[in-house]
């Protein structure tokens, strides 16, 4: 997967994001303190905002220029997404959540997937593999924050999306769950090959999961690479960044 | 006692008629209202809320004179037929706009209270705007917007200066149950009066208890 990012800028009163950035990998890491544009950006990429100027594309695909008027909208993208809280909704069961988005993306525009996972995306491996079986008939109201999220993940998924956006999965799970949720999103993205743009403030992370890093911070982009070069040496930009939020000794 | 039954099924159908008459246009702008940003907003805000806070015989008078033969609907009124002032179609008419403001703040409210996060995952699940609406904001806003139909209904069922006004008092035609309390009293037919006084109070009550119920639902929904 290869997304593109070429001179977007977007502002809201007191905050302005503007950067180009090229990532190539199967998961990508945003990484930045609060407030570094990171949603922002994950919601510009879901067509969830409109940039002010620039363009973004995947793979080919334009999914939004301002130069020329293209903006494709969100349910066109094929671009799932998974915000920190789940998002589940709370009228329907877990099985109706699950449903909700089955097969649209791809049945609507008629693109093949070009996912090169071992696995289909079915409803039963979905369900198999993200260890949700037993939830089928329970009221999301009723889930523990870690079932939260591998719902909300199998969702996503069952959308056939050509990318995920995962903004803080795990921030709101505890140390057990977020053991128990983190090698599901391995999964995701080695089993069914969807590919992942991964939002955290958690470098550990990254070195499980993503080929390459971008690190934000007021809505800037001042590195990109991969995890072992922004974190590992120790004058790195990500480094300083985790540093200071550590508190870690320099 | 035929009376006191017509003039009871009178003014549920006309509050029933008057509260289905906004319906669509006040869960619109409610949405509008919640949801978007337009050029205009507050003054339709404004508008909106006249009849809640104006003297309701001048809202009657207003639609007088809008309804009457030579108001500016006059024209069009005669050229179709519809002879609306003097009519129960006035008694709606009056009972749907005195109900406006109740039912268009309380869906802005409900609408409000539907977190967008949960729209905009809807829409990167492949959902249009029209879908996302009816299967995730409209479910969602329910209760709070049925609250508000019962207490538009309420309101209609209790309307009396403007329907005084642009229906006037006309045995069998547009008398409701307000309209029949005053009239009663001012005959010093008491016990009618108290009669009907029991009726409107029982209604109105089982109103406010119905939006209450449904209102203490959706705030234990949101709380989880």
């Amino acid at each position: 997967m290869k997304l593109n990012l070429s001179s977007l800028h977007w502002h809201a009163s007191a905050f302005s994001l503007k950067l180009s950035i090229e990532l190539e990998g199967r998961a990508i890491g945003l990484f930045g303190n609060s407030g570094a544009g990171k949603t922002t950006l994950i919601e510009l990429i879901a067509g969830l905002r409109r940039p002010d100027a620039g363009a973004i594309s995947l793979d080919q695909t334009v999914l939004s220029n301002t130069a020329d008027g293209r903006f494709v909208p969100p349910e066109l993208r094929e671009v799932g997404y998974v915000p920190q809280d789940g998002a589940l909704f709370p009228h329907l069961n877990v099985y109706a959540n699950l449903v909700y988005g089955v097969g649209r993306c791809s049945r609507r525009n008629g693109v093949e997937s070009t996912r090169t996972g071992k696995i289909p995306i079915t409803l039963e491996s979905i369900i198999e593999r993200l260890d949700i079986a037993a939830l089928l008939q329970r009221q999301v109201t009723h889930l523990s924050g870690g079932e939260r999220q591998r719902v909300s993940l199998a969702r996503a998924l069952l959308a056939s999306p050509r990318l995920l956006l995962l903004d803080e999965p795990l921030s709101s799970l505890d140390a057990d769950h977020k053991d128990a949720v983190f090698p599901l999103l391995q999964r995701i993205r080695d089993d069914f090959g969807v590919p992942l743009v991964y939002v955290s403030h958690a470098p550990e992370d990254f070195f499980a999961l993503c080929d390459r890093v971008a690190v934000l911070s007021e809505g800037r982009c001042l590195a990109a690479g991969a995890p072992a070069e922004i974190f590992a040496a120790r004058p790195s930009i990500g480094y300083r960044l985790a540093a200071n939020r550590f508190n870690a000794p320099e | 006692m035929d009376a006191t039954i017509h003039i009871t099924l009178f003014s549920l159908g006309v509050a029933a008629l008057g509260t289905l008459l906004i319906l669509p246009g006040g869960v619109a702008l409610g949405w509008l209202l919640a949801r978007k940003c337009w050029y205009g907003k507050a003054l339709v805000e404004t508008f909106v809320a006249l009849p809640l806070v104006m003297p309701p015989v001048a809202t009657g008078l207003i639609l007088l004179k809008l309804l009457g033969r030579r108001g500016p609907l006059g024209p069009f009124l005669e050229a179709v037929g519809a002879d609306i002032v003097f009519t129960w179609k006035a008694v709606v008419i009056a009972a749907a706009v005195m109900a406006i403001p109740l039912l268009v703040r309380n869906a802005r409210v409900a609408f409000e209270e539907v977190p967008e996060r949960l729209e905009q995952v809807a829409r990167t699940l492949g959902a249009g705007p029209w879908r996302v609406f009816f299967t995730i904001t409209l479910p969602l806003a329910s209760r709070g917007l049925c609250a508000g139909v019962v207490l538009a209904f309420a309101r209609a069922l209790g309307e009396f200066g403007a329907t005084a006004m642009v229906a006037g008092f006309i045995p069998g035609e547009t008398v409701t149950l307000s309209l029949g309390i005053y009239h009663k009293v001012q005959l010093g037919r008491d016990t009618e009066a108290f009669l009907l006084l029991a009726i409107s109070a029982s209604l109105a009550f089982g109103a406010v208890i119905l939006s209450e119920l449904l209102l203490r639902k959706r705030r234990l929904a949101h709380n989880g």
